[in-house]
């Protein structure tokens, strides 16, 4: 039975298993390849996206169970205020390494500003611990978000 | 605008003719006329004066990248060279993957087109400004003849070349054309800039990669998509070597969305229609292997077998003056061992290749650090010629050297072979971490004397393990000499008057080893840097003090161990439990020290907060590039000295997946600052220094507060907790 999934505003009718995780719906059906694969097991986040303006694992969510939401992914999170803000932050402060992780990153550091327009240190590493960058990218990618919230990057 | 002909004889494929070319001729720029030929494509570029450079009639510039992108930030620092002496600002280029080519893309360091080592700018220093002057010189002669006035008096300046007045002004693009008419200047008639002249090398030029990496739009290997493409995933035997006993192809096949199981003697692949039915037909098919000869193997046997070829003499890298006497006859002496473990690569990207093999060619979308390597072997697996090859290079999800190897699309070749059209064939992570070539574990026996004021008067180092040149570079294995295996510890940067080096090749049972970020000065440099640690304690001298004095002779590495101390407030008060150490390394023909500071709980946890970095890798590209791959690197090395070991146990990997082979992750990250020298002398290699300086400085700082030598990778807590 085929099902619904909404991302980035349009909707596509879906037709696989029901424990099939939303990640291979994003990359391998719908072809937004933005949507990183990085462990299967939600450990490295590399697979983020925004599910009703929240991050989430995709790798782990099956893709039935958020028929109806409303998916946003790193091809779409530009067109938020805090998107836009982080995406250029990033930009500003040249983040990015080999930027295979930087979607997951981006996703998650636009989920937190939406949440904690003003993040502390301790804020930034609570949500974006979970996050693995093995180009080692961590301290601009706080430095960037402290830029975004800033505004400073708009 | 006269002189310009649509039919250009000059207008050329450039890049067809490469197969003709032979090699040499991208280094010296000696351009054959005969090879200037008369390709009437409407396709191709106006102006193609070599191998990196196209400009077309509108004036877009494509520069055409010999390394991969892998984070490194060569397609920003090779560029830079390019446009520095091609006079365009980096806004106007576009860059462009290099198909597979040693003869028109190789590296001069590495012989082949392979990006590593730390190479891309030292190989390409001079070609790359060469190549762009060339072209400069073309387009300025091309406006002087249309303007009968000397080429001398003209210049060129963002894609502009401009009279002696200013008043006159042609673009690149209505250049193109005519520039590709004239004859291409000999080598030893290109004039580069005086570096004093530089507008572009030396700034920190924001990265060129990064627009589609913030936007989902940039494309790694794992994202090609070709029109029909199936989606596979893989299992290989748990042991290394085993082969497929059985398995459940039925129950595969009844997963909705799965097309077809391909078993191949190693490796059982289900191909579906995206990897969410492929992985879930992998785990219903249920392969068992016969585990062959390497099932009982474990970490013991490893460490045995180390522990007893180290035990005689290898092969000598360094012998100078008579290290036994003067260890026999000094006043003190010092011994000891230390170890090092193996390690995956564990890129973000896993591993995977897209292949379409053809009856009469094959297409592979991979990003790979060695595409010729990967093209000869792929062309054997598929019994096509080479030339019928073609790769698709991508950017690198994270290279740190496992991307040289083939093996991965070897393997999807072998499985494509089997598949009718074109097939993603993508690792789930814990293949990707169990079929990982590893860094080489390594065994070393050190010892040295001191003279009665504490001085180091001997010194032999012998190193036991895994040959990765002897593989993967045999041309370069002469007699058992591995020079990455002893590189960092022949020539420490130290004055010592007697000192034996030598080298055992010990291959491991049931284990593939490889290249690891860092390669041999890794190992080396922890091994070195944590003795002169020993050493400068049992002369109860200060670290930075005792190495000061071993530099007589080395003044750019005394130049950044003095930057990096005055940086980090060497010998400064600290809060208690908190420490500092110190190390210095040369390799990949760059200087640098790094100052760590560290505390270490009371149940042993290290918490490292601040890393100093000072660099001298001669005349600076990049300064921001220079600064994040201290940080990255720092951290990779970070990462390894802290968590990093693959073991085997019953002939299996141990570790799986990120909970148990542990990146360091953002709440454990120090402060990180880069010192860079101001010099004048040739680039060095910065992508691999700081993951190979880390270990130590940070390991020397543990010793500093907790008084424990940490000889053994990674840092045990429970070693360190309080008694």
């Amino acid at each position: 039975m085929s099902f619904s999934l909404t991302v980035n505003g349009a909707t596509h009718e879906v037709d696989v298993d029901d424990d099939i995780p939303l990640l291979w719906v994003l990359r391998d059906v719908l072809g937004l390849t933005g949507t990183k694969f990085g462990c299967g097991v939600a450990l490295c986040g590399a697979c983020t996206v925004h599910l009703d303006g929240v991050a989430v694992r995709s790798c782990v969510l099956p893709a039935r169970a958020v028929s109806g939401r409303a998916i946003t992914t790193i091809e779409a999170v530009g067109e938020t205020p805090q998107g836009r803000a982080v995406q250029a932050a990033w930009l500003e402060l040249d983040v990015i390494q080999c930027g295979y992780c930087q979607s997951g990153q981006i996703m998650s550091a636009t989920s937190l500003l939406a949440h904690t327009p003003k993040p502390s240190d301790a804020d930034i590493d609570a949500s974006m611990s979970g996050n693995v960058c093995r180009c080692g990218t961590y301290k601009r990618i706080r430095a960037a978000i402290h830029r975004a919230a800033e505004g400073r990057a708009e | 605008m006269t002189g310009t002909q649509l039919d250009s004889p000059g207008r050329r494929g450039f890049l067809r003719t490469s197969a003709a070319l032979g090699g040499g001729l991208v280094l010296t720029l000696v351009l054959p006329s005969a090879m200037r030929s008369s390709w009437a494509d409407p396709a191709a570029p106006a102006f193609a004066p070599n191998a990196f450079i196209r400009i077309d009639r509108q004036g877009l510039v494509t520069l055409v990248m010999p390394m991969v992108e892998m984070g490194q930030g060569t397609y920003t620092s090779l560029p830079m060279l390019l446009a520095e002496e091609l006079e365009v600002d980096l806004d106007q280029v576009r860059l462009e993957h290099a198909p597979a080519s040693d003869a028109l893309y190789g590296n001069a360091i590495l012989h082949v087109q392979s990006t590593g080592l730390s190479s891309s700018v030292r190989a390409f220093w001079t070609p790359l400004r060469q190549a762009g002057a060339a072209a400069r010189m073309l387009l300025i002669e091309a406006a002087a003849k249309q303007w009968r006035v000397d080429p001398a008096t003209c210049k060129a300046r963002h894609g502009v070349v401009s009279d002696a007045s200013g008043k006159r002004q042609l673009s690149y693009g209505a250049l193109a054309e005519a520039a590709a008419r004239l004859p291409i200047p000999p080598s030893n008639s290109i004039v580069l800039k005086d570096p004093k002249d530089f507008t572009l090398i030396g700034t920190p030029a924001r990265r060129l990669d990064t627009a589609g990496k913030v936007n989902g739009q940039a494309k790694f290997g794992i994202d090609a998509i070709v029109p029909g493409m199936k989606v596979a995933t893989l299992a290989q035997s748990p042991v290394f070597g085993g082969k497929v006993k059985s398995l459940d192809e039925k129950a595969a096949l009844a997963v909705k969305g799965v097309h077809q199981v391909v078993r191949l003697e190693d490796v059982v692949a289900v191909v579906a229609d995206h990897m969410g039915a492929a992985r879930k037909g992998l785990a219903a098919a249920a392969v068992q292997w016969d585990e062959g000869e390497h099932a009982n193997v474990g970490h013991e046997d490893i460490v045995r077998q180390l522990v007893e070829a180290s035990s005689k003499p290898g092969v000598v890298a360094r012998n100078d003056g008579d290290a036994q006497k003067a260890l026999a006859s000094a006043s003190q002496r010092l011994d000891a061992i230390y170890e090092v473990p193996f390690l995956a690569h564990a890129a973000m990207e896993p591993m995977n290749c897209t292949v379409h093999v053809r009856k009469d060619g094959c297409d592979l979308w991979v990003g790979t650090q060695a595409p010729t390597l990967t093209q000869g072997l792929v062309a054997q697996v598929t019994g096509l010629p080479p030339a019928s090859v073609q790769i698709h290079n991508h950017y690198i999800g994270g290279g740190f050297g496992r991307r040289l190897e083939a093996d991965g699309s070897v393997l999807a070749a072998r499985i494509a072979l089997h598949v009718d059209g074109p097939v993603k064939i993508v690792w789930s992570r814990e293949e990707d971490i169990q079929h990982d070539m590893y860094r080489p574990h390594y065994y070393d026996r050190i010892s040295a004397g001191l003279d009665a004021g504490g001085k180091p008067v001997a010194w032999t180092h012998r190193i036991a393990g895994s040959s990765v040149i002897a593989r993967y570079l045999p041309f370069l294995y002469k007699d058992g000499y591995d020079f990455d295996a002893v590189e960092g510890a022949a020539e420490p940067p130290y004055a010592i008057p007697n000192i034996h080096v030598d080298y055992v090749r010990v291959e491991p049972p049931g284990i593939p080893t490889a290249f690891w970020r860092g390669v041999g000065v890794t190992h080396n440099v922890f091994v070195v840097e944590s003795f002169l640690d020993e050493l400068a304690h049992a002369a109860k001298q200060d670290p930075v003090a005792y190495r000061k004095a071993l530099l007589g002779k080395n003044p750019r590495a005394l130049g950044v161990l003095t930057l990096a101390a005055e940086k980090a407030g060497w010998g400064a008060p600290l809060p208690k439990g908190r420490g500092r150490g110190v190390s210095l390394q040369f390799g990949f023909g760059s200087y640098l020290a790094q100052v760590a500071e560290v505390d270490v709980a009371a149940d042993g946890t290290v918490r490292v907060h601040r890393l100093v970095c000072a660099i001298d890798c001669g005349l600076v590209v990049n300064p921001d590039t220079i600064a994040a791959q201290m940080e990255g690197g720092s951290l990779f090395g970070l990462t390894a000295a802290l968590f990093g070991s693959i073991t085997l146990r019953n002939g299996r990997v141990e570790q799986s997946n990120f909970h148990d082979y542990r990146p360091i992750r953002m709440n454990e990250t120090p402060l990180i600052e880069t010192h860079i020298v101001k010099s004048a002398e040739a680039p060095g290699g910065i992508g691999e220094a700081a993951t190979a300086i880390v270990a130590p400085s940070v390991t020397n700082a543990i010793f500093a507060v907790t008084g424990k030598r940490i000889r053994t990778l990674p840092i045990q807590a429970t070693s360190l907790a309080a008694s």
